[in-house]
């Protein structure tokens, strides 16, 4: 009898186990490991988040570093770290930062760390210099208050400091990091492969062009909405090899999908293709600095000089055209040099009609009856389907009468060409911007800024275009702080270059991106992946 | 023996001169490495700071006697887009680059060489018409098409391989990492080896081929046959024999296309190779990796060629007492 009680204690103990042995498995499967595992067709290199102003690189820094402020799903300005911020006078910004945040070394974020990061990001060798006002003076008020004296009113002082990432001072020295990774440096040193932010992961392994490992980082202060435990990322340039990786399920998730793949990609029952506008708007330009065009037979004067010249050439070309054959769709006209979702007002600004009719008789009338010629330049590996748009261009113009030499190169040579090293050398070119900003100003300045050979003043403005009551506006517009005022001039500023046709804006090109349909993430304009909102079911 | 040795030895160091001049002058031309270092916003006077710290802006000479220099010393300096000493950067990618070549070179080797002594053995037979006809793929399609073939059969349609990457390695001391030790290093290199391997594999059969006829009609095969040694001993002992000689120069001179020109399956198959890191730097106008990438294989070219001769002599007596009279 007790034998058999004792028996029965033992199954019953032993029965016990098992039932907690089963539920552990089951808890144990539940909360498997979910890997994410990424292909992007460029590489990730320095990990140094101030070497390289490139918003692939940044982005994926995002997932490790943090900013005083941050973006939500939609692109606006959400706090970081920084719980909150105001503008005691024009020229004064006081930042209230996030308290018990630490770094994935431990080390508490504080506002010394702050006021590091300002001079380390404004060194020498930093590509990020221009994210805050160069004699802008920064101070510690108290451990989490950090106070900014600007010596002018700027007030988008925060809009690019989503991608200014803090860094901690006392791990900074202690690698020998205190000074931005550079091309000069001949010690790079550990600093350039080694990351210490206060993001939801950190990069545990990392053999730049071959494979970066993230694992999520357990002492981060927000709530994960994320159910990653690793993320793998490769960079695979082949174009066939990447879409054919996700087919068949080596990766999860890739960037971007080519256009003509995409159809492939949304067939097949496991994976799919996630479209959507980004926000570089593509447009072409035209010389109108120098009085003779290089590349013309028309002699004595420039044609582009002539606003009913450069409106004839805009209205030769059919858009739609561009977006059905050559975009396959997958691209958003725009009337303006900037994205739709980043300027309110560009609902009330219309595109040229296309009207090849009309064309002509603006260059008969303008002095052209029979046309001319002129060289036109075009990158070919930069933007999606950049030497097709440019030889679509070349056809539409041909039949108004514009004979154009098209000379299509990859972007190393395209770039040392047009841009000032290259002392600006082109007529009619094809070129596509995204204000770091978000915000106009950085367009009118850049794309639209009266700029002398050297590029001083309008260092992408590249045909050499001055208005100098654009550039009045513009100098207004950067110190306003009324937003409403502000919207008024940046509007004013637009229409005084749709007018005379400063530009031919052509489209916003989108973003494709192939996924496992078990993957689900966010696709934001800006084209940044962050892990932080993915999850793999 | 020695004065031929040496004559060759001098002979490589032209070469490697030579080459070293061109690929230095060539890059004066291919972009502005400024450009692809810096972002879009940076102004054009950091860009101008930036040449003079990279010593672009020295006369040409200078730059160029500068370089030489520091190959002699293996320092390639620092290229421009990864950070890291170059020679460090061949060295990690080298291994990976190796390792699927020579696979390749075995496996070439492996099947040319029997189904070139088969074919020309039994020239009539439909299994050797049917082996010239699929032969004919190897040397006509393209490398990049194979492969992505490969890949989209293989890969996607059936899963049996993975599409791209070297899978898990193993470091076995020396910094050198295999993937030969791990099933999923074993199963990627399957597809890379195969597409890799398919031209030399075609050329080696038609070349042992045509070989293999060519002796079989010669006189001393007929009196050996005359003399009633066995099949084997003819066709192995002696015809194969005398048909290495070119094979084994081929070969050779393959290997070494093998391992530079692995620049289009590496980057169909995203295999961490130099040549894929070539390709990187020659779209990122990374000027170090490139002139570093050129003089490595020069120098593989004109050491495997040096070996061939020296292989060469070994294997044929008659260039040796040739040698040693004249």
């Amino acid at each position: 009898m007790i034998a058999r009680i004792r028996t029965n204690g033992l199954a019953m103990s032993g029965r016990k186990a098992l039932l907690a042995a089963t539920a552990g498995l089951l808890l144990a499967t539940a909360a498997q490991a979910e890997t994410l595992r990424f292909a992007f067709q460029g590489t990730l290199n320095a990990l140094d988040p101030y070497t390289l102003n490139e918003t692939f690189s940044l982005g994926m820094f995002g997932n490790v570093y943090e900013g005083l402020t941050k973006r939500d799903k939609n692109l606006q300005i959400i706090p970081g770290l920084a719980e909150s911020w105001e503008m005691v006078d024009p020229l004064t910004w006081r930042f209230n930062l996030r308290k018990g945040v630490k770094f994935s070394n431990g080390n508490d974020f504080t506002a010394s760390d702050v006021v590091f990061s300002a001079e380390r990001v404004r060194d020498a060798s930093s590509d990020l210099k221009t994210r805050i006002p160069a004699d802008s003076v920064w101070t510690a008020i108290d451990d989490h208050t950090v106070e900014v004296k600007l010596t002018s009113p700027n007030p988008i002082l925060h809009y690019e400091w989503d991608t200014w990432y803090m860094m901690d001072k006392e791990w900074a020295e202690a690698e020998g990091a205190t000074k931005p990774i550079s091309a000069k440096d001949t010690n790079p040193g550990p600093a350039a492969f080694k990351t210490n932010g206060t993001g939801p992961f950190v990069i545990e392994s990392h053999e730049p062009g071959v494979k970066t490992v993230f694992k999520p980082n357990a002492g981060w202060w927000g709530t994960p909405e994320h159910n990653l435990t690793e993320v793998v990322f490769t960079p695979i340039a082949a174009d066939g090899t990447r879409v054919a990786a996700l087919l068949a399920g080596d990766v999860d998730l890739i960037d971007p999908v080519p256009v003509q793949d995409i159809p492939r990609v949304n067939a097949d029952p496991n994976t799919e293709a996630m479209t959507g506008p980004e926000l570089r708007v593509i447009h072409l330009g035209f010389n109108q600095m120098d009085d003779e065009l290089a590349t013309s037979d028309v002699k004595g004067k420039n044609p582009f000089r002539d606003p009913n010249v450069r409106k004839a050439l805009y209205q030769a070309i059919d858009i739609e055209a561009i977006k059905e054959r050559v975009m396959r769709g997958l691209s958003t006209p725009v009337p303006l040099l900037i994205a739709n979702e980043l300027f309110s007002g560009a609902k009330d600004f219309q595109r040229w009609p296309y009207d090849p009719e009309a064309a002509k008789k603006l260059l008969a009338d303008a002095g052209y009856p029979d046309g001319f010629t002129v060289g036109m330049d075009c990158p070919n590996d930069r933007y999606v389907n950049d030497e097709a748009i440019c030889q679509a261009t070349v056809s539409m113009l041909a039949r108004i009468g514009v004979k154009v030499n098209l000379n299509a190169q990859p972007k190393a040579q395209y770039f040392a060409k047009v841009l000032a090293p290259g002392g600006y050398d082109t007529d009619f070119f094809l070129l596509g911007w995204t204000p770091g900003s978000f915000d106009s100003w950085n367009v009118l300045v850049n794309l639209a800024g009266c700029r002398d050979t050297t590029g001083k003043g309008g260092p992408f403005n590249l045909g050499g275009y001055c208005n100098k009551d654009l550039d009045a506006l513009s100098a207004k517009i950067v110190v306003e702080s009324d937003t409403a005022k502000r919207e008024a001039m940046i509007k004013e500023a637009y229409t005084i270059m749709t007018q005379e046709t400063s530009h031919i804006p052509l489209h916003q090109q989108s973003l494709a991106w192939g996924k496992r349909k078990n993957v689900e993430i966010v696709q934001r304009p800006d084209n940044q992946v962050l892990f932080y909102w993915a999850k793999v079911n | 023996m020695l004065a031929f040795a040496i004559r060759r030895l001098v002979q490589a160091i032209g070469v490697m001169l030579v080459v070293a001049l061109i690929s230095f002058v060539m890059f004066r031309f291919v972009g502005d490495p400024v450009n692809q270092l810096v972002g879009v916003d940076t102004s054009p006077e950091d860009r101008a700071a930036l040449r003079e710290a990279l010593g672009l802006n020295d006369p040409v000479l200078l730059q160029f006697g500068r370089f030489i220099l520091r190959a002699a010393q293996l320092d390639f300096g620092i290229s421009y887009q990864f950070k890291q000493p170059v020679a460090a950067l061949i060295a990690s990618r080298l291994p990976a680059t190796l390792e699927l070549s020579l696979v390749s070179a075995v496996l070439a080797l492996a099947v040319g060489v029997p189904m070139g002594v088969f074919t020309g053995l039994y020239p009539r037979s439909w299994v050797s018409r049917a082996f010239l006809a699929v032969s004919l793929v190897g040397v006509s399609l393209p490398t990049f098409l194979i492969g992505i073939l490969l890949i989209f059969l293989v890969s996607v349609n059936l899963g049996w391989l993975p599409s791209f990457g070297r899978g898990t390695v193993v470091d076995i001391g020396f910094g050198w990492t295999t993937g030969l030790l791990t099933a999923s290093g074993l199963q990627s290199l399957i597809l890379p080896a195969i597409t890799l391997g398919l031209f030399q594999m075609t050329l080696i059969m038609r070349l042992v081929r045509g070989e293999m006829l060519e002796v079989l009609r010669t006189d001393y095969i007929k009196f050996a046959r005359a003399r009633g040694l066995s099949r084997r001993a003819i066709n192995f002992g002696h015809a194969l024999r005398n048909t290495l000689v070119p094979v084994i120069t081929i070969t050779g001179l393959q290997l070494g296309s093998i391992i530079a020109f692995a620049i289009i399956t590496e980057t169909v198959f995203q295999w961490p190779g130099m040549g894929l890191m070539f390709l990187q730097a020659v779209q990122s106008v990374d000027i170090p990796i490139m002139a570093a990438y050129l003089l490595l294989i020069a120098f593989l070219f004109v050491t495997i060629n040096f070996i061939v001769d020296l292989l060469y002599v070994a294997v044929d007596p008659r260039i040796r007492l040739g040698g040693a009279r004249g």
